[in-house]
Parts: structure tokens; sequence; C-alpha cells
């Protein structure tokens, strides 16, 4: 029976699970008609990037002007500053941002009280909900010229600094302030591979009189060793992804030179200058050297470790 | 409790002794990075703002009163904006998870012809999108510019939501149950209402969460969608409040006390804003690690 169905082209397997099973069907069709419209439907919009679109032309109307844009954004006199700033920002915040989690997570794992092991983790993750608009007005706050932070600057005897107004403040300010939002949550994942761990292993450490540091260096790291890896791939994958709202509203007219992105650029291009073809080509590169960078990393990591996405 | 014993039976070393104290200390310090910028905000909006500005509010209230909160009460925009923001995260997160159920539910089906199909097709717009011009050509084409509807249509499924779901349906709920009940003779629908929602209620919780507070923090939508004050979300005005653009109020009389209030109601603002969101945390906190761990198992 089960052979029998096998065999059947794929057609007819369809046209039997339609009749046998309709409702499941019936439920998936709209979500593939609205990923169809809303997901797949903007890609046929890519071709903007390789026109001179003008709305009063259309799409057809418009002329083709095949990788001019992309000659343009590469030849634009910011587009070195850009990509530097990009790259600086999303290197940082993943260095930092990655290994930090997983060092909470490690030393969290040897809080001797219940109680405060529970206190930690619960505080951490609160952060996490907070929207950007308010972790951006809470910075604002915070570390303005005469805020909570420069006060204790200056008590302890420092000149007060203007983090908001200082070009090379905005990079520890948007990695800092992302490490404080995101490494509770980030360190769940770590804490809970740390508990699986057999503590069979851990006793025997003991016994053979290994320290703490020792049991996590040759313990905790290899066990969850394949953890780490397919979550460094992943955020390999969104290196190039800066995201657009924290940069968009921490930046003012003073630090633009550090805190202009490409996420920011393609916004104001397209939205604030409509220059929809040009503001197109940049998101594109943007997306496909997020591709290429996700697609190496998998690569790499299926050589080296056997551990893939996809 | 075996863990106990045999860390006392063995006396501690002094590295190990230093590195607790160590430990401890980091603790007691993280713990007060994550809580100290919430409080600060929370007493900081109970001070006079000229004695927060001038930074002596630091651990506690100064001369304590509640004019932030009045000046919250009189702003109108702000409460329109509030009930726009319930009104997108009520109608978008119920839409997501109409979406997210029908979308996980047939690909839990491991008989589901189309499968690997439909998850491919899922699964590159993880990886790969239009980007920001392509779509607001396309929702401008289909008349959903300034329009409330696009904020709720806008992002309908999250491909990553619609994963934990769809995992979850197919590795923790018990095959012998739906066995049993097919043989019972349980059709999809039966399956679905008797059998599969009813046993996956922490992950349906978790997700609901997920979407919720997206719509409820969601600000980029917004500012390239929506042009019509009226239509603004809770985010969109309170980055303005944020941000300084607006320094109006009809209550103050000189350019000094309009400073003021305006300082004010940036601490007032970001506590309303938080309310809702600190407001669930506690309730449903529990589930959140079970979420993120049947998340990470692979698709």
């Amino acid at each position: 029976m089960q052979k029998a169905i096998k065999n059947k082209s794929f057609w007819a397997r369809l046209k039997l699970d339609v009749v046998n099973n309709p409702l499941l069907y019936i439920m998936i069709a709209p979500v593939i008609g609205y990923v169809a419209l809303f997901c797949y439907g903007p890609m046929y919009g890519i071709v903007l990037a390789f026109l001179n679109y003008r709305i009063k032309d259309g799409i057809f109307g418009s002329e083709w002007v095949g990788f001019a844009n992309f000659e343009r954004f590469i030849r634009s006199f910011n587009f070195l500053k850009l990509m530097e700033n990009t790259l600086a920002i999303s290197v940082l915040s993943l260095i930092v941002g990655f290994f930090v989690p997983i060092g909470f997570a490690l030393m969290l794992n040897y809080v001797t009280s219940r109680q405060l092991k529970k206190t930690v983790q619960m505080v951490s993750y609160a952060p996490h909900f907070i929207s950007v608009v308010v972790i951006c007005g809470m910075l604002q706050i915070i570390f303005a010229s005469n805020g909570p932070v420069n006060a204790v600057i200056m008590l302890l005897g420092f000149d007060k600094i203007d983090f908001l107004a200082e070009a090379s403040m905005f990079r520890p300010l948007y990695v800092g302030s992302g490490v404080w939002q995101g490494m509770g949550w980030s360190s769940i994942i770590y804490i809970s591979a740390l508990s699986g761990v057999d503590y069979q292993i851990h006793e025997a450490a003991i016994i053979d009189g290994a320290t703490k540091l020792q049991r996590i260096r040759h313990i905790d790291i290899p066990s969850i060793k394949s953890t780490i890896i397919m979550l460094l791939i992943l955020a390999i994958g969104g290196l190039m992804g800066v995201g657009f709202d924290k940069a968009y509203l921490l930046q003012n007219d003073l630090n633009l030179e550090t805190s202009e992105v490409l996420s920011t650029y393609v916004y104001k291009m397209g939205m604030i200058k409509s220059d929809y073809s040009f503001s197109t080509a940049v998101g594109l590169f943007n997306t496909v050297i997020n591709l290429i960078l996700i697609v190496s990393a998998n690569y790499i990591s299926k050589k080296l470790a056997d551990e893939s996405l996809f | 409790m075996q863990k106990v014993i045999v860390e006392n039976r063995i006396r501690q070393s002094r590295q190990d002794r230093i590195f607790d104290a160590i430990n401890l200390a980091l603790m007691i310090l993280l713990l007060f990075i994550f809580i100290w910028p919430l409080w600060f905000v929370l007493i900081a909006s109970f001070s006079d703002p000229m004695r927060v500005l001038n930074g002596e509010v630091l651990i506690w209230p100064v001369s304590f009163n509640l004019s932030a909160y009045k000046e919250l009460i009189r702003r109108g925009d702000i409460w329109l904006s509030y009930l726009n923001s319930i009104f997108y995260t009520v109608a978008g997160t119920a839409l997501n998870m109409v979406f997210t159920v029908c979308a996980a539910y047939p690909l839990s089906r491991k008989n589901f012809v189309i499968r690997n199909f439909v998850m491919t097709f899922f699964l590159i717009t993880m990886y790969f999108s239009g980007g920001l011009i392509p779509l607001y050509v396309l929702l401008r084409g289909l008349h959903l510019i300034d329009s409330r509807l696009c904020l709720i249509l806008g992002g309908a499924i999250s491909v990553y939501n619609m994963l934990i779901v769809r995992n979850y349906f197919m590795n923790s709920i018990p095959n012998a149950l739906r066995e049993a009940s097919m043989l019972d003779g349980a059709n999809s629908a039966q399956d679905l209402i008797h059998v599969v929602l009813p046993l996956s209620k922490p992950v349906l919780a978790v997700v609901t969460l997920y979407y919720a507070v997206g719509h409820w923090n969601d600000y980029y939508s917004a500012l390239v969608y929506i042009t019509s004050p009226e239509k603004y979300p809770l985010q969109l005005v309170l980055r303005d409040i944020l941000s300084n653009v607006t320094v109006s109020s009809e209550s103050a009389s000189t350019i000094e006390e309009k400073v003021r209030l305006a300082q004010t109601l940036k601490y007032s603002s970001i506590i309303a804003a938080m309310i809702p969101v600190l407001m669930l945390y506690p309730v449903i906190q529990k589930h959140f690690v079970k979420g993120v761990m049947i998340g990470a198992v692979k698709g």
C-alpha cells in the first residue's frame, strides 16, 4: 500500500492528498498567497535598481540603465565611509555581542545561590522587550551632557564627555546598549545547553581536583561548542544587517561621520530624496553581500566543524 | 541534591573561593547595570525635572512630584496613539496567529505532499527580500500607504515564529496520541482543534507574546508607511517627544516652563510605553526558555 503510493507520480499523489486532506490545502493557501504577494512581489521590484525609475513613467516606461546605479554608488564619495561604518558597527557588535552572553552563561552556571541565579536571569531578559525608541530615549537621557552618567564622571574628578554629540562615542554607545539589551536573552540558549551537561563528568573532574576555571575550560566549553558554532554562523549571516532603527534614532548632525550606515542611507535616499532606483540598488547591494556572507559562513563551518544550517 | 553533596564533601581550593567571590561581585554588578537605567527613568519621572537636569537625581527621587504624569494625561495625542497601538497590536497579533497556525499545521504533517516545496518557499524569504523601496512601491500600488490596514498586513507572518510552532507540533506532541485519534476517525480539523492546539498552549503563548511585543514596539513600519498623525502608533509619538521635536504645551506660560514640561514628559511617557510589556512579563516569563529552545531545533 505504502509502496504503491510512493510509486505514483507527484501530481497523482498531490491529487490524492488534496482529496483526502482538503483542509490542509485550504489552510495553507492564503498564507502562500500572502507570502507570494508581500515577500516575492517586492522581489520583482528589484528591477528598479537597473532602471532610471520615475513615478510618472512607471516600471515599464522607465529607461533601462543596467548597472549605472551600482556604479554611481560605488564611485560616490561616501561609499567607503558607509562601508566602514556599517562593518565597524557590525563587527564590533558581533565580537562583543556574541561572546559576552557565552561568558555570562558560563559564569551564571557557577553561581552558588539559587535565589541570586534566578533573579539575575529573570532581570537580564527584561531589556530584550523594551522598544528601540525607548532604549534610544533612555540613552539620550542617561548619557546627556548633564545627565547622571556625566554627573558621576564629574564627581570622580574627570571632564564630562558629550556622548551623544561626539562621533567617536557613537560606536561604543551603539554596541554597549546592544549588549545591555541582548545579553540576557542570547544567553538563554547557552544556559539550557549547560544545564544539559551530564553532572557525572563534573563530579569526576572535582574528584580529580579540577578548579572551577578548569571545569569551564575542559567540560563546559567543549559541551556547548556545537551550539556556539551554529549561532556564530547565524550571526555572521546578519553581519551587514546593521539595524536601521537604532542607528537612525541615535543619529544627529554631529555624529553623522560614524552613524551613517547602509540601512539609514537607503532610507534617506529612498524615502526622503525619493531617488527610488538608487536606493533600491544600495539595498540590493547590501542584501547580496549578506547572502554571500551567510552562504560562505555555512560552507566554512560545514567543512571545519561539520555543522550547518542548510 | 547530588550536586550539593559532592561540592560540600570536597573542600574547595583557594582558587575556587577566589572564583566564587569574583563571580558573586560580577553578578551583583550586572544586576545593578540591568536595573539601574530602568530605575533611573522611574525616579526621574517622580522628581523635579530641573534637578534631574542638574544631575542631582541618581538613586532616589528628589523633590517628589507628579507633574510628569499630569502633563502626560493632558496630552491628547499620546492617548490617541496609545489606542492606535493597542488596535495594531491586538488586530495584528490575531492575524499573525491565524496565519502562523494555518501554515505550521500542514507543514508539521509528514505526509503533506507539497511540504518540502512550501518549506523552501518560506525559508527563502528569511534570507532574501526585495528591500525597502520595492515593498513601498508595491504597497502604494495596493493603496495601502497611510492606511491602518498596512500596519496589520505588513508583517502578517514571521517565518521564524512559524517554524517554532511547527517544530513544537512535530516534536512535542506525542505521536501516539495523534495516531489514536486518527484511528478513531478524526479528520484534520478535529485533530487540530481537539488534539494539537490544546496540547500546544505553551508555544502558542510564547509566540503570541513575540508577535505582540513586536507590534507594540514597532516604529519602523509606521515611520515609512504612515503619514497622518491621527494614525500614528505610540512609538512614533514617543520618538517625537524624546527627540524634543514637539515642545508645545498649552499649559506652559514661559519658555523655561515649556522646557521643563517637555523634559518631564520624556520620563513619564517612557514609563507609560513600558507598562503593558512589563505587566505581561512576569505572567509569561516562565515560558520563555521553552520558546527559545524550541526555536533552536533545526527546521
